[in-house]
Formats: structure tokens, C-alpha cells, sequence
């Protein structure tokens, strides 16, 4: 492989694990601050209030 | 490089979190406490009597808070590795990421996720009345990502063609509008809400500077660390 194409190769591995960090800090932000689950609401409820998610 | 990502981002996240939960209990949680009792029917206002604007609000319920700590610590957690990821594909592509130029990352984080949903859709103490949560949540996230488009428009392209569709997406959730409820059934006075808004904002730009600081040095750290092992 040259330089060039290792180059590229790393460019496109850095963005699929951007991507997937990315993907798994959503996913987090969804279940601790969206999911509407009673449990979950009520454990996560002044946080959502404080923190302007819509809550409710 | 997975694990320069996510250690920076934990330890930025999880700082964040207490610092959030910190100031939000100082500064958030009263007032939200006490618009609770107006929620419950504990306090009326527009009654016959005055009623006290500095009611007794009880001692602390440390499950309730130690709830609140840890999801506060998830929830900035969460935007920890959507903001790390996010800096280092504009590392790759030739921008600086230190706990400086974190400052304006969190500036920009705090827009994006606080401030712009705010516009339309202000903090929400408890008791007020809104519409379908479900249509609100659609138009908050739709919110988020028009605006963090139209925030690294403006910051990464150069065109004036780039920067007007940054315009029409920053305009675009508030001229189509947020769900509102049809008629206003608050019970909590308007003086408790307003104080809950604006101290959810103040308390969110400060959690967001923070992280953005934290995340960008830890971002440099860890890679200098990474290089050094190498």
C-alpha cells in the first residue's frame, strides 16, 4: 500500500469511528433524556426539566 | 484513535455532568421545587390571599438527587461523544482543537441544543401546560440538527451560497413553529416559570463551556499522550 492509499484508508476509518461515537452519544442522549418509559421519566425528570428537553 | 475518542469524551462528559448537577441544584432545583407545589395544589396564586413567593421547600431527598447526578453525568456524557467525534473530523480535515478553541465548540453546542430549541420552545418547569410530548421531541431534535448544520456551515464553508442556507436553517424551525398546547392551563405564576428559564439557559451555557473546554483538552491530551506511546 502506498502512502497515499494509507493515507486515505486511515482518513476513512477516522470517520467511521467518528461516526460511530457519534452515533452511541446520541443513543445515549435519547434513552437518558427522551425515552418516555415511566421508570426512566421519573429517575431522569428534574435533569430533563433543567436541561429544556421536553418533558411530559 | 476509537480509544483517544472515547476516553476524552468519557472523562469531559462525566466532569460536565457533576459540575451540571452542581449548579443546577443550586440554581434550578429550587425553582423547580417550588412551582411543584403550585403543580400539586399545594400553593394557589390568584387566590383571595397573597400568597409568599419564599415558601418552605423541604429538605434534601438524596435519591431524587442522586438520580439527578447520574443522569445529568449520562446526558453530558452523551453530548460529549457527539462533540469529540465531531472535533476530531474537523481535526482531520485541518482545524486546532485545544481547551481554547473548546470554548467556542461549547459556545456553538450550547446554541445548537439549548438556546436555539429555547427560541420557540422555552425550558419547561413543571406544570405548564404544552402539547403532545411525541411532536414536541420531533420538532426539539429536527431544532438541534437544523441549527448544528447551519453552526458548522457558517463555521467550515466558504461561500456565501453555504452561509445563506446556514441562514434559512437557523430561521426555518421557528418560522414552521413548535407544538404548542391549545389552550393555557398553567398553574405555576409566570414569575417562577420565567426564573426557570432563564436559569435552565444560564446553567446550560455555563455546563456547555465547561464542556467544551474539557473536551478539547482532553482530546489534545490524549493524543499527545498516544503519540508519546507510539
Amino acid at each position: 500500500m502506498n502512502a497515499i492509499a494509507r493515507t486515505a484508508a486511515s482518513a476513512r476509518a477516522g470517520l467511521v469511528q467518528a461516526l460511530m461515537v457519534a452515533a452511541l452519544g446520541l443513543g445515549v442522549v435519547m434513552v437518558a433524556g427522551h425515552l418516555q418509559a415511566s421508570a426512566l421519566h421519573d429517575a431522569a425528570h428534574d435533569v430533563r426539566h433543567a436541561t429544556g428537553f421536553p418533558c411530559h | 484513535m476509537a480509544s483517544r475518542l472515547l476516553t476524552s469524551a468519557l472523562f469531559a462528559g462525566f466532569c460536565t455532568g457533576l459540575i451540571a448537577a452542581l449548579l443546577q441544584f443550586v440554581f434550578v432545583q429550587p425553582v423547580l421545587l417550588h412551582a411543584e407545589l403550585y403543580e400539586s395544589g399545594q400553593l394557589v396564586h390568584f387566590g383571595a390571599e397573597p400568597v409568599s413567593a419564599h415558601p418552605d421547600l423541604g429538605g434534601i431527598d438524596v435519591m431524587r438527587d442522586a438520580l439527578s447526578v447520574l443522569f445529568s453525568a449520562l446526558v453530558y456524557t452523551g453530548y460529549a461523544l457527539v462533540l469529540v467525534a465531531l472535533m476530531s473530523l474537523a481535526e482531520a480535515s485541518g482545524a486546532k482543537i485545544t481547551a481554547r478553541t473548546g470554548l467556542i465548540w461549547g459556545i456553538a453546542g450550547f446554541v445548537a441544543v439549548h438556546f436555539a430549541p429555547a427560541i420557540s420552545l422555552p425550558p419547561e418547569v413543571p406544570g405548564v401546560a404544552a402539547a403532545d410530548v411525541v411532536a414536541r421531541q420531533v420538532w426539539w431534535f429536527a431544532t438541534v440538527a437544523a441549527t448544528g448544520v447551519a453552526l458548522a456551515l457558517i463555521a467550515f464553508a466558504r461561500s456565501w451560497a453555504a452561509w445563506a442556507v446556514a441562514v434559512v436553517l437557523l430561521l426555518a424551525p421557528h418560522l414552521i413553529g413548535a407544538p404548542h398546547p391549545d389552550s393555557f392551563a398553567g398553574t405555576v405564576p409566570p414569575e417562577l416559570a420565567a426564573m426557570f428559564a432563564s436559569r435552565a439557559l444560564g446553567v446550560g451555557l455555563a455546563a456547555w463551556v465547561v464542556l467544551g473546554c474539557l473536551a478539547g483538552h482532553f482530546w489534545q491530551r490524549e493524543g499527545l499522550r498516544q503519540n508519546a506511546a507510539a
